[in-house]
């Protein structure tokens, strides 16, 4: 948090503390931390003397706010026993699945972003294909990163 | 490019000095290739080509003078990814990457062309060398999209060299700002995000309302599914936005503007982020613009992913730092919006049109449209049509000549069945009225709206009540909760279809949505409410024989909702290859050689499966 505090004043100095700019911080806020920490919305509100439950409503209402944090894939594993007992903590690559309200590319539809690419007239078996590139691309990354 | 960079703009006589130098670095013969990376295209891989282009150029070297350029949607994006090869408006498309090697050599270098590349036209097979011979753009009239795929969005050079900017040229020099509003009122513009409210009369509420600073607003945050006009325009020619906001500034009295775009749209965000900083370089946004006493600056604001903040006062609540809530407007917001203060809000596309209205005057553009819809929408043409992509046409024109002659009509030679205009707020229009005049007042008589341009087609395989569910369920999702009508009403308007497209409806679930749709209408507090019926009223309008089967005779015309059809195989075309029966998680098929195999109907669970595996299509849906 002490480091963090540093990035902290610099997006408030950045919009200059003007209150009416809290969407752009706490954005700016999420693009460093990958969510919103909870200690540096205290934080963040102090600084701008706006209160916490204003904070809070700012960020359950927008949903591309995220109060937890999320890794550079995220999925939803079952930690139910069975799943425990079975090995899932092991499970540490995740994918995250977020739906969107048009990503304004119809024309080619159905259309899936996965880490920033497009892709475009997505079937269900080609959306596995492209997940599944993305651990060939991690494996021959690491790979690459060995030699 | 070099020349006008670190140069800041004095004086009118400086903007006109930097065209002409411009101007006469560039032959009108120069060799140049234009890479579309719009969405639909860069989702092609269009970027790649990009670089390809750059390389092969590099390569050449300095014996010849080519550019490529990485331009904005092209509008025909079924055909992507699009490269157009200048001078002579060649019009390559699906080009993919070792093709680049071919056109560089052929094309650009040889000025022969690339037959197979080349836009064949589905009805007649004939080939179309140029833009100007594709039937999908010549019967288009592009006002607001004029330089999309012509010029590098990256540049404002290009912007300039092709005569941005001298709107505000000329309105800063012996225009006054009751003129301008003038000329806006002569041209009979309307509000291009939905509503289609008067623009001058807008500007001018604005210009004399009482209250200091005033605000112009640029609404980005399109957010209507299958509508993607504002992207269009904010990626492929930023410059226009920040030039019509310009005007309207000026025309106002506002000295600060704000531009919101959606958080899905980041390149939008990138893109007007840069000419934004352009144009403060050159000092065409910042303190005494080109040496008046008019300043104007423009900061942009990125929208957090709710689709009521495309509402006018919600957007404005978001501007401030607060949940995107909309107000009751007995207090327009021209009067008192953004801060309490006078704020003037249009949609990106109405933006794009005022320099152009300037240039040309207001006389020009009201020649153009229909009696009380004047100009040109751009509209994005999606669906089951053949070509689908960006189009902008005249008010006026009949949906048939759009979905037939632009869209090349139904795809797969299906029939059609319906199409929905107007986003969430909007309804859909079915074939009796195809030869309906696409304007403001047309389509609202029709039970739809113009909205702001999504035109979502449909063919004979849609279910009516399964689309009305889906805007149901979209807006229900996105409804801030403020209001009780829209909160409460649109749960229970979706549960009812929930209930009906699950095989459960009752008698009487009809007029139980036209009394939920009625009180919605008259009683929510902004228009996302008042208006979120209209999907479903529109589709019992047209299609109420499609809900009527649904309810009594227990049956999906579209054979889309699950449980409302089954599943037969047809002993004729049946081949009795053992594939369904080997696929049927649920052992439900039974058959033997020689024989036509048949499904045991208590024990399908209807998942499909056979239906997507027979190689003989002999699996029907009845």
């Amino acid at each position: 948090m002490a480091q963090d505090r540093e990035l902290l004043e610099h997006i408030v100095e950045r919009y200059d503390g003007d209150t009416g700019m809290l969407i752009p911080m706490m954005q700016d806020l999420q693009s460093e931390c990958g969510y919103l920490p909870a200690e540096h919305l205290r934080y963040l509100g102090g600084r701008l003397k706006v209160p916490m439950s204003r904070l809070y409503a700012v960020a359950t209402f927008y949903s591309s706010f995220r109060l937890a944090p999320k890794g550079a894939h995220e999925v939803t594993l079952c930690m139910g026993t069975v799943c425990y007992l079975k090995g899932a903590p092991s499970i540490s690559e995740t994918i995250s699945l977020q739906v969107v309200n048009c990503m304004g590319a119809c024309a080619v539809a159905p259309v899936m972003l996965v880490d920033g690419k497009y892709y475009e007239s997505v079937t269900p078996a080609s959306a596995l294909e492209i997940l599944y590139g993305l651990a060939t691309d991690k494996a021959t990354a690491e790979k690459e990163a060995e030699i | 490019m070099t020349g006008l960079c670190n140069t800041r703009l004095s004086n009118l006589a400086d903007l006109e000095r930097i065209r002409e130098e411009l101007l006469s670095q560039r032959s009108p013969s120069a060799k140049s290739v234009h890479v579309c990376t719009g969405p639909g295209c860069a989702a092609k891989g269009s970027p790649k080509l990009y670089e390809l282009f750059c390389a092969a150029v590099k390569q050449a070297g300095a014996e010849v003078e080519v550019q490529a350029k990485a331009v904005g949607c092209h509008g025909l994006c079924e055909c992507g990814p699009i490269v157009l090869v200048q001078p002579r408006d060649i019009f390559y498309q699906r080009v993919e990457e070792p093709d680049v090697a071919e056109i560089f050599r052929e094309t650009v270098l040889g000025g022969r062309l690339v037959e197979r590349l080349l836009y064949e036209n589905p009805a007649t097979g004939e080939k179309a060398d140029t833009v100007d011979k594709i039937s999908f753009y010549k019967v288009q009239k592009r006002i607001a999209l004029a330089y999309n795929g012509l010029i590098d969005p990256t540049s404002i050079e290009d912007y300039i060299a092709a005569g941005g900017y001298t709107a505000v040229s000329k309105a800063l020099n012996g225009m006054s700002p009751e003129e301008i509003i003038t000329e806006v009122e002569r041209a009979g513009l309307r509000g291009r995000g939905g509503g289609g409210f008067p623009t001058a009369r807008k500007w001018r509420s604005c210009r004399e309302a009482e209250g200091f600073p005033k605000y112009v607003i640029c609404n980005g945050d399109e957010g209507d599914p299958g509508a993607f006009m504002d992207r269009a325009i904010m990626e492929g020619s930023p410059h226009s936005v920040i030039e019509g906001m310009l005007i309207g500034a000026y025309a106002i009295g506002s000295s600060q503007g704000y531009i919101y775009v959606r958080n899905e749209y980041p390149l939008s965000v990138e893109r007007l982020k840069r000419a934004i900083e352009q144009a403060k370089e050159l000092g065409l946004l910042g303190e005494n613009i080109l040496g008046s006493s008019f300043s104007f600056d423009i900061r942009i604001n990125r929208g957090g992913g709710a689709f009521v903040c495309g509402e006018s006062t919600a957007l404005m609540a978001s501007l401030e730092g607060r949940p995107g809530e909309p107000r009751a407007k007995y207090i327009h917001t021209v009067e008192s919006g953004f801060r309490g203060k006078p704020t003037n809000l249009n949609n990106v596309e109405t933006w794009a049109n005022i320099p152009q209205i300037i240039n040309q005057g207001g006389e020009w553009f009201a020649g153009i449209g229909t009696e009380k819809s004047k100009g040109t929408k751009v509209f994005s043409l999606v669906g089951n049509v053949v070509n689908t992509g960006l189009v902008e046409v005249p008010m006026g024109m009949t949906l048939r000549r759009i979905i037939d002659e632009i869209g090349g009509g139904i795809r797969d030679g299906k029939r059609f069945k319906a199409v929905q205009t107007g986003g969430p707020s909007g309804g859909c229009i079915p074939t009796e009225h195809l030869d309906a005049r696409v304007d403001f007042d047309e389509l609202t008589k029709l039970g739809s709206m113009m909205g702001s341009g999504g035109m979502i087609v449909m063919d004979e395989d849609t279910c009516m009540v399964k689309v009305a569910k889906y805007f149901t369920d979209f807006l229900q999702k996105e409804s801030c909760g403020k209001c009780t009508p829209c909160r409460e009403g649109l749960s229970q308007m979706l549960y009812i279809l929930d209930r009906i497209t699950d095989a459960e409806g009752q008698v009487g679930d009809i007029e139980r949505l036209e009394q939920l749709a009625e009180l919605l209408e008259g009683t929510a507090l902004c228009a996302l409410g008042k208006t979120a019926a209209n999907p479903v009223i529109s589709t019992i309008r047209y299609f109420r024989d499609e809900y009527d089967a649904h309810i009594m005779d227990r049956r999906c015309p579209a054979k889309e909702c699950r449980g409302l059809f089954r599943y037969e195989i047809d002993p004729e075309a049946c081949k009795s290859c053992g594939i369904c029966l080997k696929n049927c998680p649920a052992d439900a098929i039974t058959g033997e050689k020689k024989v036509p195999y048949i499904i045991n109907q208590e024990k399908c669970t209807l998942c499909g499966t056979c239906w997507e595996k027979c190689p003989f299509t002999a699996v029907l849906k009845v």
